[in-house]
């Protein structure tokens, strides 16, 4: 029954901030909306058992890569000093641009509930939310998974290395 | 024990709002907002699967790699915005339409 209105709960506030994105005119009101999606996302995968990755979507998204597009939208502000404050961070939607996005949204939302409910899954193991993952993600990681592992840390290097040499280098010209 | 279908439906509904925001915001900022709720979703998907399979928690750790990527993927699409923006004084993706101005 809690866990039930657990569900319930964090999926209306994960798919309400993502409306809100949807349909906020201002930047920085959606990425804190983006906060509270990733939040409810957060507990949706506690919910599902995954309490390791729970703990590193907070950390990661929250952490790391929403006060990244924070500083991003704020370093892609124009500084137009003598327009209201609410002009801001102003995104204009245009009305072709936004009913398409209506059309396509909504025709990918009921073609995939079609599927979602007109499936018939057969589950073969059992289902045990009661200890820890910790454990066995630490061991597939450095046994049956170390190569994808290694390269995402490869991966992490090169994305580190390109982005600074993106945003440095400002005028290659020069 | 939450039904496997409600998961699915959840995430089915943030992807297609994912979607929706990629299309219809002229920012690239926003568009890259809905790219992260679209991957989002996808996790939850790996993730209520993998509930059925807790010795190996293939779906876990295949959610685990597509962190890695998003965050990988975020920082370089920002550095790139950045640059756009230093070129052409504009975040909008209709008016970044010519290679060489």
């Amino acid at each position: 029954m809690i866990e039930a209105t657990a569900f319930y709960g964090f999926s209306i506030l994960a798919i309400a901030s993502a409306l809100f994105i949807l349909f906020s005119k201002n930047l920085i009101y959606a990425a804190f909306a983006l906060f509270f999606s990733f939040l409810g996302v957060a507990a949706l995968y506690v919910l599902a058992g995954a309490d390791f990755l729970a703990v590193t979507q907070i950390m990661v998204y929250v952490g790391g890569v929403l006060v990244l597009l924070i500083f991003g939208i704020m370093l892609t502000q124009k500084a137009n000093r003598n327009e209201d404050s609410s002009a801001h961070n102003r995104v204009d939607v245009l009305i072709k641009r936004g009913a398409w996005g209506f059309v396509l949204g909504g025709g990918l939302f009921v073609f995939l509930l079609k599927i979602i409910l007109s499936s018939d899954f057969k589950m073969a193991g059992e289902t045990n939310n009661s200890k820890s993952t910790i454990r066995t993600i630490g061991v597939e990681l450095m046994t049956s998974h170390l190569l994808p592992f290694e390269i995402a840390a490869v991966l992490l290097l090169v994305a580190l290395i390109g982005a600074a040499y993106l945003a440095i280098n400002r005028n290659p010209a020069q | 024990m939450i039904p496997l279908q409600h998961y699915l439906i959840v995430a089915a509904a943030l992807f297609s709002i994912g979607f929706a925001i990629a299309v219809t915001k002229r920012h690239f900022i926003g568009m890259l907002l809905g790219i992260e709720l679209m991957l989002n979703a996808v996790n939850i998907n790996l993730i209520a699967f993998s509930q059925y399979d807790p010795e190996k928690l293939g779906g876990q750790l295949f959610a685990l790699f597509v962190i890695v990527v998003a965050a990988a993927e975020v920082t370089v699409a920002l550095a790139i915005i950045l640059r756009v923006y230093g070129h052409y004084k504009t975040v909008d993706p209709d008016q970044v339409s010519d290679l060489q101005k």
